[in-house]
């Protein structure tokens, strides 16, 4: 039995007929085609599926669908300027090094969204804790951490 | 070199990093039927019955197939290039669903749905009756007399293949102790016999194994799957369903990491299955994280019974090996990695008598182990630098120094003929102790008391580039020229991450003269379009399929250069391509000489001397006063071993002047600019005189091999009590020819320490008495987070190898090699303590502190 | 998609206890991070769920009268850890939760359910023990009150019945003022971490800062629930904090009181090792903290209630 769910997703109002047992990842890349929502695990183990709920990174493939009424989501896809500007932290990564399959990326950047957003500054090792809940076996994770460190290292 | 060595970002970060590149699943069609695999849940035995009967009534379920129905074909996985002579073929020891349960969670049936949900609650629903045995999830189990052999159709028992390997034919540990006793006296010497271990990892690579099929409407059946191999692939799914290779298509979009298990071909064959027998719909077979831990491929556990031999004075004489290998359920890759086990256990020190090691490949009832990042290389580090530096404690030896006399020579040749060309192994470990600061953290952390404790450690390695000449390595590429002066670069290398479009794009630039904004490589490989290559694997891609795209690029640019020719009316010798430009060719230096790789045809006496004598070989050392790069070129050789520099008019006789060839010639800058790429390319395009769609395309069949290497020092502290150890210092320094991007090659480091270090502490897939794996998913499987790895040092020292394309050589695998070694080499120094084997948990280490009273 | 039957979104406390008894196989689903993962390996695949999630008064930390902390169960890891009423005065409960799994996780993840989950591997499971907190739970037959210390009865298995929702966990004054505490979490790594074991001791010292008048040992995975252990407790009141065998004393008094199991994950002798090291390490730093003058001196006031 489908339910009519409200969002906010990248800025865009979304009405959308979801099934009450679809994960918001499913929603996502499903029905709203934001393929930059990774799945890794379906487990909250490596946080390939992170966006921001209401300002907040979340792993999505926890996260049911119909909690995500009346809420507003950004995803990568959000990022870019509608003329196609990169965001100063998806230039970092760039920058740095920091990518290299790009599956884990997307997820990061969008923790790195929250971060950066704080207006806080971080020491390295605050920032190493921060993005703990993101697995990546390709960089060792120093040249994600140093693209961090540019926009909210102390 | 223009392009070449200069640290370009990534031609597929801006797609990544906005999240529009598209991975497998991210392309998966809304009307997808969804598939899962029904498995085992024994470890041995045969599946007697399987009743579909309620699993089918649930509604949406489209297609139920088991064991009993797929086609009677058994199939290799490997993802090794075929060959053509039976003897050397991968083993054909599965069927695409199997009635011998040869591991817990062997696949028996599928279910084909219209979602998830329906296909999972009737696979619950599947009832199995099976004939069970006793499950042997060990070597020593599946060794044991009596232990049931788990392909009787092919082995008589569970060893799948026993090598041996010798420094000479004669070689014999125990005559040489003799000899040894002899000449130096048994109190002159030290000798160290033990056991180790390396545990069976997981890639855990971030996107899962996963994959999506149907038949075309031209009657193909098309595979999207995310695969190093995709070449390899098509013809693994050709065999496994009777198909001719070419009714088969195989696309590899963006992948998100594959480490060697997506070089074997996987459940993609099944995949292909089940949309046939599904009428040609598209059907999705993601395998879940638990599946492809412990469902995939894994890294070969291994045990080492090792002895060696030293005098009292620090001169290794004698090593012997007999080294096991767990290879799970099925071949995969065959003996290939226990072959490069033991190969490289005898290769990477110098035994004055010599040394001998044995390796068998073990059948057991678990995962199946395969490729992964270095090949066999990550366990033979560990034995052979942990028997290293055991020889070392016993014998009061400092490891630095031993490893200075004992390593690996310069000019080394190995029993295949793969020659060292390049050699920096010992500058490395200079440049790794320096930075570390040995001798002094050595001396200081001599006699510490009290619970927490600090040492260094270090580890060396070597690495063969490719896999010639044991195996065939074969690349094409093509290239092709846009009316607006810019190229298509077309391969069947994959991009799995490690940056190889990128560096692919570089070469290409680099060689032909079209700037790097004007060349478009083509990241998604599919079959029917992208020119053969066996694809990801091996540290290969930048030397194999870098020579192809080299002489791919060579090929273009002639053609090019003919057409300019033609417009300008202009001998095309006079002419260069030089940022998108036609110039003309100015000779600054006309006394320099242009030297060409030697071939077997060189008439160069020098050359045909060496390659005879197999002495060695010259490279250039193209690196100014300055540090900067540049063509000046200053030849060093190594005639035995010595290396000297030299001018190039006075190598030695002996010699081989076997040098690069950048593709750009020496000495040679542009003139004046007499025609754009541009006007060029419109030209060819549309000329009503001569219409010319400029491209190449060529084969090259690399008949060249080296070997790279490097060193990782480790600084770290051990709170015994806890078990706990902490990295204050790393360093891994690399021996990998120039550097084709020094900031992807920096990166592509990082990630492969931090593989090496949850290699040393923390990965392990575990299983319970009965087979079941206890760990399979990324929480009980410890990869490193971000809180668990140290900052990371990286340094390289770049010499120029003469068979690399470029003077590059591997890098890819490498770096996971020394980190494991040097942190348990530093363990034992902070605390006296040997450990056997890694992972060295910290339950391990306070068991090993407490037998040792330490706490 | 998850394997759902049934799905209900409960509007309040009330409205859940009622899903709750109207369906006898409905399982309370709060932030997920459990349920949706046990639901995922097949566990109560088919069944019903009553989401809890979006009931607002579950949210938040506040002040009672007399000066007892109430946490909303609903309350997310990372919402606790940074709430200024839980700073002040049981700010190792807040490092205690701030060690669960990572960020995200922690952003969704409740303290009822770490509590409820009946796990004795949660990481607020030996702080809330050393606090004497209450779980106030409603059910059809009302409201009751289970100290925490007696909210266990097994691995996984807990007092609450079928029917009850957590309301509320309270922590009384008279267990936060004037203490002191640390919690140290073991794992095989620094995050995306389930305790191999977990460790709180918590300090109440005279005026002087010269003697233990009251001392408190919580453990996770120590024993099949959280434990206490009185024993020890007991012996360390009165002793003096400069009297170094009082590590000794914590290190080997506990071992009489623990009973860890050996599984794959750990073995019992090297759990045995750890609840001794991480006692001794964390009456340290409990001590130290005491020492640094940062116990709460007074209860948290009606000014804060706001």
């Amino acid at each position: 039995m489908l339910k009519i769910i409200h969002m906010w997703v990248n800025g865009r109002e979304v009405e959308l007929a979801v099934d009450p047992r679809e994960s918001l990842l499913e929603t996502l890349r499903e029905k709203l085609n934001l393929t930059s929502v990774k799945k890794g695990c379906g487990v909250g183990e490596c946080g390939a599926c992170t966006v921001l709920i209401d300002g907040i990174a979340t792993d999505v493939c926890l996260y049911l669908t119909m909690w995500a009424d009346g809420k507003h989501i950004l995803t990568t896809e959000g990022l870019k300027s509608p003329t196609g500007e990169l965001n100063p932290i998806q230039q970092a990564f760039i920058d740095e090094a920091a990518v290299q399959c790009g599956f884990c990326t997307p997820g990061l950047i969008m923790t790195a969204v929250e971060i950066v957003g704080s207006g806080r500054k971080y020491t390295r090792e605050e920032l190493r804790k921060q993005i703990a809940g993101h697995l990546c076996r390709c960089t060792g994770y120093e040249n994600i951490l140093n693209a961090m460190e540019k926009l909210a290292g102390c | 070199m223009e392009t070449v060595g200069k640290s370009f970002t990534r031609v597929d970060a801006r797609g990544k990093v906005t999240g529009e590149a598209k991975y497998t699943n991210d392309l998966l069609p809304k009307d997808a039927l969804q598939a899962k695999v029904v498995r085992s849940t024994i470890a041995n035995g045969l599946v007697k019955s399987i009743d579909i009967s309620e699993a089918e009534k649930v509604p949406g379920v489209v297609k139920i197939v088991t064991c009993f129905d797929v086609p009677d074909i058994q199939f290799p996985t490997a993802g090794h290039p075929w060959s053509v002579e039976a003897a050397h073929q991968d083993v054909p020891d599965r069927k695409l669903l199997n009635t011998r349960v040869r591991q817990w969670g062997d696949e028996i049936a599928a279910v084909v749905a219209e979602d998830n949900v329906v296909a999972e609650r009737a696979a619950r629903l599947i009832k199995v009756e099976y004939e069970e045995y006793e499950p042997i999830v060990t070597i020593e189990e599946a060794l044991a007399p009596g232990a049931t052999p788990l392909h009787p159709d092919l082995r008589k028992d569970n060893i799948f293949v026993h090598t041996s390997f010798k420094t000479s034919p004669d070689f014999d540990y125990d005559e040489a102790k003799k000899r040894a006793i002899e000449e130096y006296g048994e109190e002159n010497l030290i000798e160290v016999c033990d056991t180790y271990r390396t545990p069976r990892i997981s890639h855990c690579h971030i996107e899962t194994c996963t994959s999506w099929a149907y038949v075309d409407t031209n009657g193909k059946v098309t595979v999207i799957a995310s695969t190093q191999i995709p070449h390899i692939m098509r013809r693994v799914i050709s065999q496994a369903l009777g198909w001719p290779v070419g009714k088969v298509r195989v696309i590899k979009p963006y992948i998100g990491g594959g480490f060697g298990n997506k070089q074997d071909v996987l459940d993609e064959p099944l995949n292909a299955y089940l949309s046939i027998v599904c009428g040609g719909r598209c059907v999705c077979l993601e395998l879940s994280r638990e599946e492809c831990v412990s469902q995939t491929r894994t890294r070969h556990a291994c045990k080492g019974v090792l002895r060696g031999l030293a005098t009292k004075d620090g001169v290794l004489l004698a090593r012997e090996g007999d080294i096991y290998t767990n290879k799970g359920a099925y071949a995969s890759h065959g003996h290939a990695i226990t072959g490069g086990i033991t190969t490289n256990f005898k290769d990477i020190m110098h035994d004055r008598y010599g040394c001998r090691s044995d390796g068998y490949s073990v059948y057991t009832s678990s995962a199946v182990s395969g490729a992964m990042r270095a090949y066999g290389v990550p366990q033979a580090a560990f034995l052979a630098d942990s028997l290293t530096d055991d020889l070392c404690a016993k014998g009061g030896f400092d490891p630095l120094k031993f490893r200075m006399d004992n390593c690996v020579p310069p000019g080394f040749v190995a029993s295949n003929g793969i020659t060292y060309y390049s050699y920096s192994l010992k500058e490395c470990m200079k440049r790794g102790a320096e930075y570390i600061h040995w001798d002094e953290k050595r001396r200081e952390y001599a006699d510490q008391t009290g619970p927490v404790r600090r040492g260094v450690g270090m580890s060396i390695f070597m690495y063969k580039v490719g896999v010639y000449p044991i195996s065939l390595e074969t690349s094409s590429a093509r290239m092709i020229l846009n009316q607006d002066g810019s190229i298509q670069v077309e391969l069947s290398a994959t991009e799995i991450g490690q940056g190889a479009d990128t560096v692919f794009s570089q070469m290409a630039s680099e060689t032909t003269g079209i700037t790097m904004d004007k060349v478009y490589i083509i990241s998604t490989q599919d079959t029917d379009v992208a020119p053969f290559d066996t694809g990801a694997y091996a540290s290969r891609q930048s030397f194999v399929t870098g020579k192809a795209v080299k002489k791919c690029a060579l090929e273009l640019r002639a053609r090019i250069l003919d057409y300019a020719s033609y417009m300008l009316d202009r001998p095309a010798e006079e002419l260069m391509i030089w940022q998108n430009n036609i110039c003309e060719k100015i000779h600054t230096n006309e006394t320099s000489e242009v030297i060409h790789p030697a071939d077997e045809n060189d008439d160069n006496p020098a050359v045909k001397n060496a390659r005879k004598l197999a002495l060695g070989g010259a490279y250039i050392d193209n690196t100014r006063n300055d540090g900067s790069r540049g063509e000046s070129a200053k030849y060093s050789a190594w005639l035995d071993g010595d290396v000297k520099e030299y001018d190039i008019h006075d190598l030695p006789n002996g010699t081989a002047a076997i040098l690069r060839d950048t593709g750009v010639e020496k000495d040679i800058v542009p003139g004046e600019i007499l025609l754009s790429m541009k006007d060029l390319a419109e030209n060819a395009f549309y000329s009503l005189d001569r219409s010319e769609h400029i491209t190449a395309e060529v084969t090259n069949h690399c008949k060249e091999n080296t070997f790279a290497s490097g060193c990782c020092f480790v600084d770290l502290e051990v709170d015994m009590p806890l078990g706990k150890v902490k990295i204050n210092n790393i360093i891994n320094v690399h021996d990998s020819g120039t550097l084709l991007n020094p900031k992807l090659a920096e990166a592509q480091v990082h990630g492969g320490m931090v593989m090496g270090l949850g290699y040393a502490l923390t990965e392990e897939l575990l299983y319970s008495k009965d087979g079941r794996p206890l760990n399979a998913n990324l929480l009980d499987f410890k990869i490193p987070t971000a809180m668990d790895v140290p900052d990371l040092h990286v340094e390289f020292l770049e010499m120029d190898d003469p068979m690399g394309p470029y003077g590059n050589k591997a890098l890819g695998e490498p770096p996971a090699i020394p980190v494991a070694p040097a942190i348990r080499n530093a363990i034992l120094h902070a605390t006296g303590v040997s450990m056997k084997e890694i992972p060295m948990t910290q339950q391990k280490l306070v068991a090993a502190f407490k037998e040792a009273g330490l706490i | 998609m998850f394997d759902i039957e049934q799905y209900y979104e409960a509007k309040s406390v009330e409205d859940a206890v009622r899903l709750l008894s109207e369906h006898e196989d409905a399982e309370i689903i709060s932030g997920g991070t459990d349920v949706l993962v046990k639901l995922r390996e097949g566990k109560g695949a088919g069944g019903t769920l009553v989401s809890i999630h979006e009931i607002p008064s579950l949210h938040g930390v506040r002040c009672l009268p007399g000066g007892t902390l109430e946490i909303g169960p609903a309350t997310c890891f990372t919402d606790i850890t940074n709430h200024p009423l839980i700073r002040r005065y049981v700010p190792y409960l807040g490092e205690a939760v701030d060690t669960v799994g990572g960020p995200q996780v922690r952003n969704q993840g409740t303290i009822g359910g770490n509590v409820c989950n009946g796990a004795t591997s949660a990481d607020s499971a030996a702080t809330l023990q050393t606090l004497n907190a209450v779980v106030v739970l409603q059910g059809t037959g009302g409201v009751r009150r289970v100290p925490v210390t007696e909210f266990y009865t097994g691995p996984g298995r807990t007092v609450r019945r079928h029917d009850e929702v957590c309301r509320a966990i309270e922590i009384a004054p008279e267990d936060y003022v004037g203490f002191t505490g640390s919690y140290m979490k073991y794992g095989k790594r620094a995050a995306m971490e389930i305790a191999t074991l977990g460790c709180c001791v918590r300090v109440k010292l005279d005026e002087a800062g010269e003697t233990i008048l009251d001392a408190r040992i919580g453990y996770g995975v120590a024993a099949p629930t959280p434990i206490r252990c009185r024993n020890t407790e007991g012996a360390l009141a009165g002793r003096r904090v400069d009297d170094p065998g009082i590590y000794e004393l914590i290190g080997t008094g506990v071992l009489d009181e623990v009973n860890p199991r050996s599984s794959w994950r750990a073995s019992k002798e090297f759990r045995l090792q750890l609840i001794s090291e991480l006692a001794r390490r964390a009456l340290r730093e409990a001590v130290d903290r005491s020492l640094n003058h940062e116990a709460p001196k007074t209860a948290c006031s009606d000014e804060e209630r706001r």
